[in-house]
């Protein structure tokens, strides 16, 4: 237990020994930082210039829209930040990398995921905050709305964090599967920007009951835009999103032990 | 008490190997069986065998890195894959064909996160980093960014990382792999003073078996994942049955020379290689050619390791 409590700190240690890498490369940090800043600016962009020509999208307008595109990119945003490393774990064990963090003292986890720390995923995140400022702005809040959007917030990032981790254990057998990962994070991601409404029912109980991405904004922002479930779900989903995020975090701890053990015992 | 206790252990992978498009052959190939040695505290101990005999996967039993398949084995009385990050505390591991150092920053900088993360005082890290930086001629590197170090200058940085948090083990995967010969002398030099003066216990892997001469007292040679040989490096040059060569350069060519107690295997012009075993006395050979043959010059070779242990394998 006391591995637990010092993670953090280990994780901010090895980050930052991580951006200090990257700034020994100034110019390329800059570049990397503003592209990467640019293609999400441009990403809100062009699904505001899509308002132009319609005037709502699945009955959802712009400032509405504006709400779950922020909200889940805050989710996607710090989950990718903090822990999107973990994706690497194929070539970790490829470049045996993994066998050599695994004679160090600190937690598999918190290593493979402070590896290749990249500040300028703090783009994508400060992107996300301001559409959800420029969403939340025509929000009525009450007291009970800010306590809903504060255990979203949260929830979203910690869904997401699962998500990456326990997706990212399949390369424990397969090696090379980052794409696999990817189809549920940044998938999931795409997925939750827009209304739930544009899809059809077997869809959104696909994105609640199985791979529960609706959790991450469309049922707590139902609740904040004043809005009855256009498909009849039980109105305290709203709140449910904390509960959705410990089930797919223990989840994710499971597939997380079941493949460190698994590479302790087959070697590859 | 031994500080690390190795009993029948063994290791088996499972390997699928392709036999059709659709369909995978499934084998079992024992890696490591049967192991069974023990070392104590302050040996110094070379872990050598072909490539494939089980080095490797006997050094990531020994660090936790991978599950014992059956038999026990205790490393500083601790089980290895269950107390994997306590043990990591009291070994230090070095391959040598990578670095663990951050390849753009300086050298400092990754000796600085190792105290944290290992959580070393500060004083005592002081100290160590201060005796290995003089030990081993770092100082005028330690603000140099990793990726400008010569091989040598890196290994020596790598070795400096896995020592600051006083290890009571020292695991050295190829440690010399690619070094020049001075770079390859003053590394020995530093693991012997290292040995002597901390009592730290070194087992190193190694093709080099100039290493192991340097370095090993005691030799375990593995070979299809078990020992067959586990001793003194005298008692292993003995155990080859090896034979001395005596290097006779004659004034003129001749036909190979013929004299009690040994045979020419080689002629080359006036040169010619006569061997003998290597317990017999070198004295009488030498006279008897000498008195038959115009001889320019004389030298005698001790046996070659090398040889030693390739004869051991082949009666294996």
């Amino acid at each position: 237990m006391a591995d637990l409590r010092a993670a953090p700190r280990e994780y901010v240690w090895i980050a930052r020994m991580w951006v200090r890498s990257s700034l020994a490369y100034p110019l390329s940090f800059w570049l990397l930082t503003l592209s990467s800043a640019l293609i999400t600016l441009l990403d809100f962009v062009g699904l505001a210039l899509m308002f132009h020509t319609v005037s709502a999208l699945g009955g959802f307008g712009l400032r509405e829209v504006a709400l779950l595109y922020g909200a889940s990119g805050i989710g996607i945003g710090v989950a990718d930040l903090v822990i999107g490393s973990v994706e690497q774990i194929g070539v970790h064990v490829r470049t045996g990398t993994l066998d050599s963090m695994l004679t160090r003292p600190v937690p598999l986890l918190v290593q493979i995921c402070a590896d290749r720390f990249a500040i300028r995923r703090l783009g994508r995140i400060t992107q996300a905050l301001a559409v959800f400022g420029y969403g939340a702005w025509w929000v009525d809040w009450t007291p009970s709305k800010c306590g809903v959007a504060a255990l979203m917030v949260v929830s979203s990032c910690l869904i997401f964090f699962s998500f990456f981790v326990a997706f990212s254990c399949i390369q424990f057998w397969t090696l090379d599967s980052t794409e696999f990962a990817n189809a549920f994070t940044y998938g999931g991601n795409t997925m939750t920007q827009y209304p739930m409404t544009i899809f059809p029912r077997e869809v959104l109980k696909g994105l609640t009951f199985v791979v529960p991405v609706a959790f991450v904004n469309w049922y707590p922002c139902l609740y904040l835009l004043d809005r009855p479930d256009p498909f009849g779900m039980p109105p305290w989903f709203a709140v449910f999103s904390p509960v959705v995020a410990a089930l797919t975090l223990t989840v994710a701890g499971l597939a997380w032990r079941t493949g460190v053990r698994h590479y302790t015992s087959t070697g590859s | 008490m031994n500080l690390i206790d190795v009993r029948d252990l063994a290791r088996t992978f499972v390997v699928r190997k392709r036999s059709g498009t659709f369909t995978r052959l499934r084998s079992e190939v024992r890696a490591v069986r049967d192991l069974t040695f023990a070392i104590e505290a302050g040996e110094m101990v070379g872990y050598i065998g072909p490539n494939g005999a089980g080095k490797s996967t006997t050094i990531k039993m020994l660090t936790g890195i991978l599950v014992p398949t059956s038999g026990h084995l205790r490393v500083a009385g601790l089980e290895p894959s269950r107390e994997r990050t306590e043990l990591a505390r009291r070994i230090g591991v070095v391959f040598g064909q990578r670095t663990t150092l951050w390849w753009d920053l300086p050298l400092r900088d990754s000796f600085e996160l190792l105290q944290k993360i290992y959580r070393v005082e500060q004083a005592r890290h002081r100290r160590n980093l201060d005796e290995y930086v003089e030990l081993l001629d770092l100082g005028d590197l330690l603000d140099t960014p990793v990726r400008q170090l010569s091989l040598g200058q890196r290994m020596r940085g790598d070795i400096t990382a896995a020592l600051l948090h006083d290890p009571e083990i020292l695991y050295l995967d190829e440690p010399t792999i690619g070094l020049d010969v001075v770079s390859k002398g003053r590394l020995r030099e530093f693991l012997r003073t290292l040995n002597a003066e901390r009592g730290t216990t070194l087992m190193l892997t190694t093709h080099d078996l100039q290493d192991i001469e340097a370095l090993c007292d005691r030799v375990i040679v593995i070979d299809h994942g078990t020992a067959v040989f586990d001793g003194a490096l005298e008692e292993l040059q003995r155990r080859g049955e090896s034979r001395r060569t005596l290097v006779v350069d004659l004034v003129d060519e001749a036909p190979p020379i013929c004299v009690d107690g040994a045979e020419t295997h080689r002629v080359e012009g006036p040169r010619q290689w006569l061997s003998f075993p290597a317990g017999a006395s070198a004295a009488p050979i030498v006279a008897a050619v000498a008195a038959a043959y115009d001889v320019a010059d004389l030298s005698i070779q001790e046996p070659d390791i090398e040889e030693v242990i390739r004869e051991i394998y082949a009666g294996a």
